[in-house]
């Protein structure tokens, strides 16, 4: 088991694969013979092509949706006929319609925009190769992560560049909404999912019978994001499992042979959405998905946004993945129609599996210079960021050093190879001139012009201003975190506990991995695998000594270990200030919309005071994240009144937790042994 | 009978036939209740030299020394196999099949592409048994002694005993290729009538001594392999001799035979009264009425005469405990669970079955072949699945792959004629360029009806209108029948593919209706990914084919053979593939086995299969039935 996706993950990028820049080869010709060149994917082995009438034919005629409609007729009292007319709307609202003259309009429409956005696009040609091959044989589900809405149609547009079966790709229904954009999005293959589905039963059914016949169709590849939405923080967010077990079914059902899973690892060296995204963060309302606003957002096409890299993984074969983890039997007892929830055993794999897609995106994303450089400036405290700077061979040297260590925790890099060091950074200062700039050999946080004002801004506005900056920096720090990840909750767990001995450690690094569970994404029941790695990748870099029963620092520990410390220090600030405010400031019963606002106002207080050193405890995603730590661990507890989700804080555990967190308690594992087959 | 069209005189010699029979079995009838004259009797036609075929008046396949007429490490008769004559074209020897005596030009193109065989690499086998490589058997004097004195003939020859060693498994005949001999009986008994089975089965008790039952030896479940483990004396007990049938009932269409006749046997003779039981399992030539009974067996035709199960009117079977039969031959009993059921698919564990009442009927007037091919294999399972849901299946319906569509055809023998293979070309014409058929996709149904001519007819046209709806063209009579003639020499090719470095086996299961095209699918493809995984140079044939239907499912039978040159231990590769893929069958809701059995093979799985209080109440009865293990084979349990 441990080793089950180590070969995996390092597959995407077996030791420096050859990495093709797409617009370098298509910019000799022009757009519109791009646009139209021959499309022709090899044909599939088994599956006949099907069109979108006949998919939506054949979900609305499935038994299992029949089953289900008269379930639903029952219930609420409606006759079949009503209940079929609105499984027919909804299937109108959500189904896709690729049709190649969109995708050639795409194409189109993309190479302008990329040319104009990306220095280059560069794409792993082994991976695509290897992907085409799997597309002629099954089903081949594509799990991009997602950090942008570039994501969006990127992948069609490779696809459409190296003859590969266009996927159908699941989205948002907010961009169904969008004018003209709605209906070319339809024709490029996405399909529309309703956020907050909740207990519709109906829609339920329809969207995963939609999915699950996409899938045994096989006609074309499918494409999700198993993260569910952009990440507003550029970490990966915990994988939304429903979707994958819809993927999952027809596997486990026996309806196809297998599933292929192909991750892909799009990594920005800088997002379109980047100042949008730290405002939404600290609270400003996301604009909405609108055609207008589309256009109105086209000064931000004006810019550079250096390269993208887009990495094609390894295919994972479910089957493979999923021996001895599901029993198939299970389903021979009854119709595999009729509706019913997947059992513990189904869901535990689905979830496995999840994890292990996000993990092994992670692997195989590439780190940018800039993203260490991010690491760097975020250790200087921000105030002295703001006003004196940092010396910029000073950020050269750490940054230098941290690519080093980087490379021994098996980072992939995207160092330009040819440029000099202090150039590779300084075209990374340059191309990143919204967050820092640089002034006499100095480097610092950029804080945005303000509007002319009538009077001062007040303290409470500068640090909004300021917590803007930083969360934006932030998020290129988060591009990287997850290589340090391991070896820096082990770090922690030594500075926590103060001791050597490794069970104590091992149990403090699973409190840990515990606490921060929605902060970075763990393969659940793998905490000792991962104790383990994190041990062999500091015993690499020479910053420990591993033994048996003891775990010690060596040689190189006094500088590695604070620089991860202090790496995860607004983190673990961050909880022990909400921690600090559940305990002391807030009601026993909140809604979250009562608890955002009032966390923010207090960490504002705080940091103008100067008692709270991190900015990143401003961001409504550690706010989030915390709750769901503690709803995780047992200290507050939810329950649903009318419209809103109403929380009860156990003040008592709350306080429970952060002692431990901050070492005055031993650490407690809480939660249940993690189910023995995963 | 009077139905039959046949003339006036042959018709009262039929008459005056039954009449001998059915008095035949009067005569014997009091003699059940006397075993000493019966004994008499039996020890009287036991010492009849019977050994020459055909000699015998009533023309029995089966003499004592099977190795005379059959091959000791093949399938089927000495002198019917496949070769590559001198100009490198196949031939299959011998007179006794239609294809004897044919050149068939397309099997070395087929062996060559689909395998990457080529007949420069050839694996011969050992020709002749090398009886110092048999171990020396392990005698029970006392038991010899006394068997002796009773008068039933046995044998400790090396040659006798190798041969009721196996069944056809691949890694039985692998071995017997190779000249390698493992634990094998002892010695050899043929019983001649219920009696000496009685006989036997005391001895064997009284001196604790292993039996296991031999039928036709077509085993394909490792059920006749000696348990390694098993030190007491094991003693082959072979049925051939058992070989009469005792009497006709016509009033009741039934007839008592007993349990080593071999169904070709059977069905010869019962045609000869007019009648026939149309219990046709592919092994028919071979595999006899009590096999039939201890797996389970079915026929090509049960969709008119149904399984072994629906058949059986009356079983008698000896068993260390005593003789086990019903009272009285009532054609349905609610008296408690069927204790028939204990006895079919007993597998040899718990005794020998002597004596079968089986159902009769008259010989059908009409028989027609007939095919139809379809586009694709999914249309075609859409069509039997319609057809079985109408309730109007042919006599057999069988649904074969592409690959196996293709196989068939490389099968054709040389055809005659001119006009017969211009009106080839046109057929392949018209079905591939007219109907836009991809001969890579479409698949062949072949179908046999039997009946009075008019029902036939109007049957046949019910079944084609039922396949036109689903894209299916009437495709003839002749590939009809030629692929059920096929049924017969298909075995004899496996001896050819070894001979080649191709190994192979066929298996089976049943499924729901809704499983089928899934399991078809699912297991083809585990097949090819075992053996790449597995290390296989060359890409296996993995094909299958629906061989029957029934209201709820199908019978789903795989074909699996791959090229091993380049492995070490094929056997255990080949091994490793079957174990998957019976995996991938259980996985996809397929059933251990339709009709071959458990044996030993499948065992593994029986627990899962009917759940540990299942294996408990089998168990339960075996150990009441045979406590000391004499039927020691240790099959399914």
């Amino acid at each position: 088991m441990a080793n089950t996706y180590r070969g995996l993950g390092k597959i995407g990028l077996q030791d420096e694969e050859e990495f093709v820049d797409i617009l370098e080869d298509k910019r000799h010709c022009s757009d519109l013979s791009f646009a139209f060149r021959t499309f022709s994917p090899p044909p599939h082995k088994g599956a006949a092509p099907c069109s979108a009438a006949e998919l939506n034919k054949a979900v609305l005629e499935s038994q299992y949706l029949r089953y289900v409609i008269e379930e639903v007729a029952v219930e609420t009292g409606s006759s079949v006929e009503e209940v079929r007319g609105e499984v027919r709307r909804t299937l109108g609202e959500m189904s896709q319609n690729l049709q190649l003259r969109f995708i050639r309009l795409m194409a189109f429409t993309f190479r302008k925009v990329f040319k104009r956005l990306f220095s280059a696009i560069y794409v792993n040609v082994e991976g695509l190769n290897a992907l085409q091959q799997a597309a002629q044989e099954g089903p081949v589900i594509l799990m991009p992560n997602h950090r942008s809405y570039v994501d969006f149609l990127v992948v069609s547009y490779i696809m459409f560049s190296y003859d590969i079966p266009l996927p159908v790709i699941a989205a948002g229904i907010p961009l169904a909404g969008m004018k003209m954009v709605g209906e070319i999005l339809r024709g490029s293959g996405a399909f529309f999912i309703r956020r907050a589905i909740g207990s519709d039963k109906l829609y339920w059914a329809v969207l995963s019978e939609y999915v699950r016949t996409i899938v045994r169709k096989g006609f074309a590849p499918l494409e999700f994001f198993v993260e569910g939405l952009r990440s507003r923080t550029l970490k990966s967010l915990p994988p939304k499992l429903g979707m994958m077990h819809m993927i999952l079914e027809p596997f486990f059902k026996g309806e196809v042979f297998d599933v292929t899973l192909l991750p892909i690892s799009i990594s920005y060296d800088r997002v379109l959405e980047e100042s949008l995204l730290a405002h939404e963060l600290l609270g400003v309302p996301k604009p909405r998905e609108s055609t207008t606003g589309l256009l109105k957002a086209s000064k931000v096409l004006q810019e550079n946004y250096g390269c993208m890299h887009v990495n094609f993984g390894r295919p994972l074969s479910v089957r493979r993945l999923c021996e001895g983890k599901i029993n198939r039997c299970q389903y021979n007892h009854m119709p595999r129609d009729l509706p019913q929830k997947p059992n513990a055993e189904a869901q535990a794999c689905g979830s496995w599996l999840a994890h292990l897609m996000v993990r092994v995106q992670e692997e195989d994303s590439l780190t940018s210079p800039w993203s260490l450089m991010a690491c760097v400036l975020l250790q200087v405290p921000t105030a002295a960021l703001t006003e004196e700077g940092l010396l910029f061979h000073q950020l050269t040297e750490q940054t230098l050093w941290l690519r080093k260590l980087a490379l021994d925790f098996g980072a992939h890099l995207s160092w330009p190879e040819k440029a000099s060091d202090p150039d590779v950074m300084s075209s990374a200062v340059a191309l990143h001139r919204s967050v820092v700039y640089r002034k006499a050999g100095r480097v610092y946080l950029l804080l945005a012009d303000e509007p002319e004002r009538k009077h001062p801004l007040s303290p409470e506005e500068d640090t909004m201003r300021t917590a803007a900056a930083v969360l934006m920096l932030a998020s290129y720090r988060n591009q990287s975190l997850h290589v340090f990840v391991r070896p820096a909750l082990l770090a922690l767990a030594m500075s926590v506990t103060k001791s050597t001995q490794r069970d104590e450690l091992l149990t403090c690094f699973c409190f840990l991995q515990d606490v921060f569970g929605n902060e970075f994404i763990f393969i659940p029941g793998r905490s000792s695998e991962d104790f383990e790695e994190a041990c062999s990748l500091l015993k690499k870099c020479k910053a420990l000594h591993v033994s048996q029963r003891e775990v010690t620092v060596s040689d190189a520990g006094p500088e590695v270990l604070p620089f991860l410390q202090e790496l995860l220090r607004p983190f673990v600030d961050s909880y022990q200030l909400m921690f600090r405010f559940l305990c002391e400031e807030s009601d026993c019963v909140f809604t979250e919309k009562e608890f955002l606002p009032a966390v923010r106002a207090f960490a504002t207080k705080l940091v103008v005071s100067g008692e709270l050193p991190t900015y990143e405890a401003l961001s409504s995603d550690v706010q989030k994240n915390v709750l769901s730590a503690l709803l995780r661990l047992g200290a507050v507890t939810k329950t649903k009144t009318s419209e809103n989700n109403q929380y009860k804080v156990n003040k008592t555990a709350v306080r429970r937790t952060g002692d431990m967190l901050a070492g005055r308690i031993p650490p407690q594992i809480t939660q249940a042994a993690p189910d023995a087959r995963l | 009978m009077a139905s039959n069209s046949s003339g006036d005189s042959s018709s009262r010699h039929q008459t005056a036939r039954h009449r001998l029979s059915v008095i035949a079995g009067h005569l014997q009838r009091p003699a059940d209740s006397n075993a000493a004259v019966l004994a008499v009797e039996c020890k009287a036609q036991g010492t009849t030299p019977n050994i020459r075929t055909g000699v015998r008046s009533e023309g029995r396949t089966v003499p004592r020394r099977r190795q005379e007429i059959m091959k000791w490490n093949g399938w089927g008769y000495s002198d019917s196999r496949f070769l590559f004559n001198k100009k490198g074209q196949a031939e299959f020897t011998g007179k006794r099949y239609r294809l004897s005596g044919m050149i068939i030009p397309g099997l070395k193109d087929w062996l060559e592409s689909t395998f990457g065989a080529s007949l420069q690499h050839k694996a011969p086998a050992t020709p002749i048994l090398n009886s110092s490589a048999v171990q020396p058997p392990t005698v029970n004097e006392a038991f010899v002694e006394e068997l002796r004195s009773t008068g039933v003939p046995f044998s400790h020859e090396a040659e006798d005993r190798v041969f009721r060693s196996h069944g056809h498994c691949l890694h039985e005949i692998f071995a017997l290729r190779e000249g390698k001999i493992g634990r094998i009986p002892d010695m050899v008994v043929w019983p001649n009538c219920h009696n000496d089975v009685v006989k036997i089965v005391e001895l064997a008790c009284k001196h604790n001594v292993c039996l296991i039952p031999y039928g036709g030896g077509t085993s394909v479940s490792s059920a006749l392999e000696c348990p390694p483990e098993e030190t007491r004396s094991i003693v082959s007990l072979d049925t051939s001799q058992m070989n009469r049938i005792l009497w006709i009932d016509e009033k009741n269409l039934t007839a008592r035979v007993e349990s080593g006749i071999v169904g070709q046997d059977l069905e010869r003779l019962l045609n000869e009264s007019g009648y026939c039981t149309g219990h046709e399992p592919d092994s028919m030539e071979f595999s006899s009425l009590g096999g039939w009974v201890a797996t389970r067996a079915s026929g090509m035709k049960k969709n008119i005469y149904g399984n072994i199960e629906d058949l059986v009117v009356h079983i008698k079977t000896v068993t260390p405990r005593g003789v086990i039969e019903k009272s009285c031959q009532g054609p349905r009993m609610s008296t408690g669970p069927d204790i028939h059921h204990f006895i079919m698919g007993s597998e040899g564990t718990l005794g020998v079955v002597t004596e079968v009442t089986i159902k009769i009927r008259p010989m059908p007037e009409y028989q027609k072949y007939g095919s139809v091919v379809f586009p694709n294999f999914e249309q075609g399972v859409a069509c039997l699945r319609e057809v079985a849901k109408q309730r109007c299946a042919p006599a057999s319906i069988r649904l074969m792959d592409n690959e196996q569509f293709k196989f068939g055809h490389a099968l054709k023998p040389q055809v005659s004629s001119i006009f017969t293979s211009f009106l080839d070309g046109l057929k392949k014409f018209y079905i591939t360029k007219f109907k836009g058929f991809d001969p890579n996709h479409l698949c062949v149904a072949t179908l046999l009806f039997e009946g009075d001519r008019e029902k036939v007819l109007q049957h046949e046209k019910q079944v084609y209108d039922i396949a036109a709806k689903f894209g299916g063209l009437a495709a003839g009579e002749d590939n009809g029948q030629r692929g059920y003639i096929m049924t017969f020499v298909i075995a004899y090719l496996r001896d050819l593919g070894m001979d080649y470095y191709v190994i192979g086996e066929s298996f089976e299961t049943s499924v729901p209706w809704d499983r089928v095209l899934d399991i078809c699918r699912n297991v083809k493809a585990r097949i090819v990914r075992e053996c790449k995984d597995k290390g296989v140079q060359f890409p296996p044939l993995s094909t299958c084919r629906v061989t029957q239907t029934y209201d709820a499912g199908a019978c789903v039978y795989f074909y699996f053979a791959f090229n091993y040159r380049g492995l070490s231990d094929p056997v255990h590769v080949y091994e490793q593939v079957e174990h998957a893929a019976r995996e991938e069958v259980l996985a996809n809701g397929g059933s251990l086995s339709h009709h071959h059995g458990v044996g030993k093979l499948r065992k593994e799985w029986m627990r899962e299969t009917v759940s540990t209080v299942g294996m408990g109440m089998l168990q339960s009865v075996k150990d009441y039935v045979d406590p000391n293990n004499i039927f020691g084979n240790r099959n399914l349990l």
